[in-house]
C-alpha cells in the first residue's frame, strides 16, 4: 500500500478550518467519553458493593415506639417481639439492631488503641445486638466465637454501654492488628473501658454509602446489647429459604398482635435487601446512566459529523478525483487517501484529547474527590475514536472512489 | 428583508435535509442535555430563602478543640451548653435554637394505629425568623419557650389528616403520649435545601408535620432524631449527663440586620469562647464561626456531586454539539460559493451576505431549540430514574425553563455560525464566476 501523506497534508493545509473542527470535535469527545465511562465505571462498581448480608433472604423492620416508656419496660417488649418473631414459621433468625448495613444515617465511633490516645487510630461503624445477629445477617464468622446470651445487656435511652467483648469485620481486624494476631486483643472506641475482640467475621458493611467514611469502608463493630431506645429499634429478620414475602407478610402482624403501641411505616417501615440496595444507590445508578446515554449521542453525534463534512469535501473535490483517476490512481487509492486523511486528523485530534482528558479529570480530582483516570480508560477512548473516524469516514469514501473519470472532463 | 432572507434560509435548508437534520439533533440533544441537568442544578442550588439569606447567620463555637474537631473547622452544630449560653445571652434581634424530633400521634377517631410524625423543637423566634406563613392561628409567644408550654404549630398536611383542614387552633392533639394544644398552622413550608437543618437533613427532605418549643421538647427528655456527634470518651449514662457532655446535636440561627450588628455578634461569639477558655472549660483560643444562609449551604456542600458533575459534562456534550454544527455549517455555506459569488457580483454587499446567512442559521436553531424544548420536558420528566426521589422532584420545566432553552438553542447557533457565515461573505466573486 502506498500513503500518500505529503500530498494530503498539502490538501489539508487548504482546509485548515475544517481539519481543526474535526480535530478539536475529536478531542473533546474523546476526553468527555473517557471521564464520562470512567465515572459511569466507578459508580457501577458501587451498585455491587458487597454488605456481607444474606440479602436474597433478609429483611428490616424500623419500629418506632408510640409512647415513651422506662427502659426495663422497652426491653421487656423488645424481648417479647423478637421471641414472637423468631417463632414464625417462615422465620429463620431474627435481631435487634441499631442499624443495619448499606442504608441508614449510621453510628459510628472512633478507635483508639490506649485509653489516654487523643488522635484515633480509626473510625468504626457500630452494631449493637444480641447473638443472633450473625445467623440473622448471615455473616461469616472466620474466627472466634459469637456472644454468648449471657454477654448480652441492655441499653437504655442516653445510656452509653461499652461491652468488654465485642465481634469485628476482618477490615477492622487487619486495620487493628495488620499481623493478623487481633483475635483475643483489645481496644478503645470511645469508651472508658476496653474491648476485648472474641470474633472476627469476614464481610460486615457500614450503614450507609455516603462518601466521607469511605476511607474506614468495611471496618465494622458488633456490641451485646439491646438497645432499648425510647424512640424506636430495628428489627433484622432473615427468612427460610423462599418464604421472604411471606415472612414480610406476617412478621408486622406478629408485631402488632404482641403491641398496638408502635409505628411500622406503610411507606418504608419494612424493606427486603433488593428494595434497600435499590434505594442506596439511586443517585449512582442515575448518574452512570446519564454518562452512558451521554457518551453514546456523543459518539453518534462527532460520528454523524465527520461523515457530514468528508462527504462536503468529497463532493468539492469531484474535479480533483476525476483528474487523478484519469491519470491512473485506482479506486483504492482514492478510497485509501481519504482513510488515511482521516486517520492523520484523529491522530492529531486523540493527542489533544488525551491531554484534555487529563486535564478535566484533574479538575474533577479538585472539585468532585473522584479517582485518578485509569490510562487504560484513555487507551481505549483512543481506539474506539480512530476506529469510529474510519469508520465514518468510510461511506463518504467509497462514494469518493466510485467517481468516474469522466468527471474530469467535466465543468464543476 | 429579514422575511425574504429567512425564506432563502428555509429553502437552503430542505435542500439537504439530511444535514440539516443532524445539526437540528445536535444542537436540540445539546441543549436538552444542559437544560435537563441545570433544572436539576438550579434547584438544588437555589436560594431557598431570598430576601433574607443576607440576614440569618448559624453561630458555631469550636467545643472539641484543636486535635479534635473538623481539620480546624468547629463542630457543624452545638452541644446543649454552648446552645443555651447563646440563647439566654440574647445578643441579637431574634434567635432560635433547633432541632428534630420524631414522635408519634396516638390512635383516635377513625385511626387504628399511631401515625409516625417528624418535626423540630423550635423557639418562638423560629417563625417570624424564616418567615413561615401560617394559615391558622400564629406562632407561640416569647414568655412561652420560658414556660416551656405545651404548644405545638402543625403542618397544613398533618391538619388535613387529623382535622379534615378545619381551623385546629384552641383544639388538642396528643403527640408521643402527651397532649398540646395547636396553637397555628402553617401553609405549605418546605424551603428547599433546607438550609435551617443542614446537620441532620442532606437538605432535601420532606415537610416537616409540626413545631413545638424547644424548652417543652428538653423538659421531656426528647432526644434528637437527627445526627449527634461527640468526640472523646463517651460516659454520660443518662439525660442530664449528657447534656453536660460535649456531643453536638443542636443548631442555632440568629438574625442580624446590617453588618455592625454582624461584627458585634461575632465580636460576642470570640468573647463568650474566650470567657470559656478562661473558665478552663476550654482549653484553646476561641475558634467561632458566623455563616450566613448561602456561605451555609456552600460549607456544608448542599449541592449533590452528582448534580454538578452532571451539569458539566451536559455543558461539555454541548460544547461539542456546537463545534459540529460550525463545521456542519461551514460545509453547507461553502459549498453555496458559486451561489454567493452571483448574489455579490449582482451588488449584495458583505453585509447583506453575512445577515443572510446568520438568520439561516438562526432557524436550525430554532428547530434545534424545539427539539430541545421537547427532549428537556421529556427528560425532566423522567428525571427520576437519574436522581433520588427528593431532588428529582425538585426539576420543573416552568416557564423560565422554556425560554431559556429556546434563547439557549438560537444563540449558540448563532454564535457557532460567526465563522461560517464570516468565510461566506468572504467569497470572492469573481473566482466563483471565473471557474463555472
Amino acid at each position: 500500500m502506498n500513503l500518500q501523506i505529503r500530498p494530503i497534508l498539502t490538501a489539508l493545509r487548504r482546509h485548515k478550518a475544517g481539519t481543526a473542527l474535526i480535530a478539536l470535535q475529536i478531542a473533546l469527545t474523546l476526553a468527555i467519553v473517557c471521564n464520562a465511562l470512567f465515572i459511569m465505571h466507578a459508580r457501577l462498581s458501587n451498585l455491587s458493593e458487597p454488605s456481607g448480608v444474606d440479602e436474597a433472604a433478609v429483611f428490616v423492620i424500623q419500629n418506632q415506639w408510640a409512647v415513651d416508656r422506662p427502659t426495663p419496660q422497652i426491653d421487656a417488649q423488645v424481648q417479647a417481639d423478637l421471641l414472637a418473631l423468631r417463632q414464625l414459621p417462615s422465620v429463620r433468625d431474627a435481631a435487634p439492631s441499631t442499624g443495619y448495613p448499606l442504608q441508614g444515617g449510621g453510628w459510628d465511633n472512633f478507635v483508639t488503641m490506649t485509653p489516654d490516645q487523643v488522635q484515633p487510630t480509626t473510625d468504626a461503624a457500630v452494631y449493637y445486638s444480641d447473638e443472633h445477629l450473625l445467623d440473622t445477617l448471615g455473616l461469616r464468622l472466620v474466627a472466634g466465637r459469637n456472644f454468648r446470651p449471657d454477654e448480652v445487656t441492655e441499653m437504655g435511652t442516653q445510656q452509653v454501654v461499652i461491652p468488654p467483648v465485642v465481634i469485628v469485620s476482618q477490615a477492622l481486624a487487619d486495620r487493628l492488628y495488620p499481623d493478623g494476631s487481633a483475635l483475643g486483643k483489645s481496644f478503645y472506641a470511645m469508651g472508658l473501658t476496653p474491648s476485648t475482640i472474641v470474633g472476627i467475621v469476614d464481610t460486615l458493611h457500614r450503614q450507609g454509602v455516603d462518601q466521607w467514611n469511605q476511607s474506614y469502608a468495611g471496618q465494622s463493630l458488633i456490641w451485646p446489647a439491646r438497645a432499648d431506645d425510647s424512640r424506636g429499634i430495628y428489627y433484622i429478620v432473615r427468612a427460610k429459604p423462599g418464604q421472604l414475602a411471606a415472612a414480610m407478610r406476617e412478621a408486622p402482624k406478629a408485631l402488632y398482635a404482641q403491641s398496638r403501641l408502635r409505628i411500622i411505616s406503610p411507606k418504608d417501615g419494612i424493606q427486603d435487601y433488593a428494595a434497600i440496595r435499590h434505594k442506596v444507590f439511586d443517585s449512582d445508578r442515575g448518574l452512570a446512566i446519564l454518562m452512558g446515554i451521554i457518551c453514546a449521542v456523543l459518539l453518534a453525534i462527532t460520528a454523524a459529523g465527520i461523515v457530514g463534512l468528508t462527504s462536503f469535501w468529497v463532493g468539492q473535490r469531484r474535479k480533483q478525483i476525476g483528474v487523478r483517476r484519469a491519470l491512473g490512481a485506482t479506486r483504492r487509492d482514492i478510497l485509501n487517501y481519504f482513510l488515511t486523511e482521516n486517520f492523520l486528523i484523529s491522530t492529531g485530534g486523540v493527542l489533544l484529547g488525551v491531554l484534555l482528558a487529563l486535564l478535566i479529570n484533574g479538575w474533577m480530582i479538585t472539585q468532585f474527590e473522584t479517582a485518578r483516570l485509569s490510562l487504560a480508560y484513555v487507551a481505549a477512548g483512543v481506539v474506539m475514536l480512530l476506529l469510529l473516524g474510519q469508520g465514518a469516514v468510510l461511506a463518504p469514501a467509497l462514494r469518493a472512489s466510485r467517481v468516474s473519470p469522466v468527471e474530469a472532463t467535466r465543468p464543476v | 428583508m429579514f422575511a425574504y432572507y429567512l425564506d432563502l434560509g428555509l429553502r437552503s435548508l430542505r435542500r439537504n435535509p439530511a444535514l440539516t437534520a443532524l445539526m437540528v439533533l445536535a444542537i436540540g440533544f445539546g441543549v436538552a442535555a444542559s437544560m435537563i441537568t441545570y433544572s436539576v442544578f438550579r434547584a438544588v442550588s437555589g436560594n431557598p430563602i431570598p430576601d433574607k439569606s443576607a440576614q440569618l447567620f448559624t453561630p458555631q463555637i469550636d467545643a472539641w478543640g484543636p486535635q479534635q474537631n473538623l481539620k480546624g473547622e468547629p463542630a457543624e452544630a452545638l452541644n446543649y451548653i454552648d446552645a443555651m449560653a447563646l440563647l439566654r445571652a440574647h445578643e441579637a434581634k431574634r434567635q432560635t435554637l433547633l432541632y428534630p424530633v420524631a414522635l408519634s400521634v396516638l390512635p383516635g377517631g377513625n385511626r387504628e394505629l399511631p401515625v409516625a410524625v417528624s418535626g423540630y423543637a423550635v423557639g418562638s423566634d423560629f417563625f417570624p425568623m424564616f418567615e413561615v406563613p401560617f394559615r391558622y392561628g400564629g406562632a407561640w409567644r416569647a414568655q412561652d419557650d420560658d414556660a416551656r408550654a405545651a404548644d405545638v404549630v402543625i403542618s397544613d398536611e398533618l391538619n388535613q389528616k387529623l382535622f379534615r383542614g378545619a381551623d385546629s387552633t384552641g383544639r388538642t392533639i396528643n403527640l408521643g403520649g402527651h397532649d398540646y394544644r395547636v396553637v397555628g398552622v402553617t401553609n405549605h413550608w418546605n424551603p428547599r435545601p433546607r438550609f435551617y437543618d443542614l446537620f441532620s437533613t442532606s437538605g432535601f427532605a420532606d415537610e416537616p408535620d409540626f413545631y413545638l418549643p424547644y424548652s417543652r421538647a428538653l423538659d421531656l427528655r426528647m432526644r434528637t432524631n437527627g445526627s449527634n456527634s461527640c468526640r472523646g470518651k463517651l460516659a454520660y449514662t443518662g439525660w442530664d449527663d449528657y447534656l453536660q457532655s460535649n456531643c453536638v446535636w443542636i443548631t442555632a440561627w440568629v438574625e442580624l440586620d446590617n453588618a455592625a450588628a454582624v461584627a458585634r455578634y461575632h465580636r460576642f461569639l470570640e468573647a463568650y469562647a474566650a470567657d470559656q477558655q478562661k473558665a478552663g472549660r476550654f482549653a484553646w483560643p476561641p475558634n467561632v464561626r458566623l455563616r450566613d444562609v448561602m456561605q451555609w449551604l456552600d460549607h456544608e456542600h448542599v449541592v449533590p456531586p452528582e448534580s454538578r458533575i452532571s451539569l458539566a459534562v451536559a455543558l461539555g456534550f454541548f460544547l461539542i454539539c456546537l463545534i459540529n454544527t460550525v463545521g456542519l455549517l461551514l460545509a453547507k455555506f461553502l459549498r453555496r460559493a458559486g451561489e454567493i459569488g452571483v448574489r455579490r457580483a449582482l451588488g449584495a454587499s458583505r453585509r447583506e451576505i453575512y445577515t443572510q446567512y446568520l438568520i439561516e442559521a438562526g432557524t436550525v436553531g430554532l428547530a434545534g431549540g424545539v427539539l430541545g424544548l421537547l427532549l428537556t420536558a421529556v427528560g425532566v420528566a423522567g428525571v427520576g430514574i437519574l436522581f433520588p426521589p427528593q431532588i428529582a422532584q425538585l426539576a420543573q420545566l416552568d416557564v423560565s425553563l422554556v425560554g431559556l432553552t429556546l434563547i439557549v438553542a438560537i444563540a449558540a447557533t448563532v454564535c457557532a455560525a460567526f465563522y461560517p457565515s464570516w468565510r461566506a461573505a468572504h467569497v470572492q466573486p469573481a473566482w466563483q464566476l471565473k471557474s463555472s
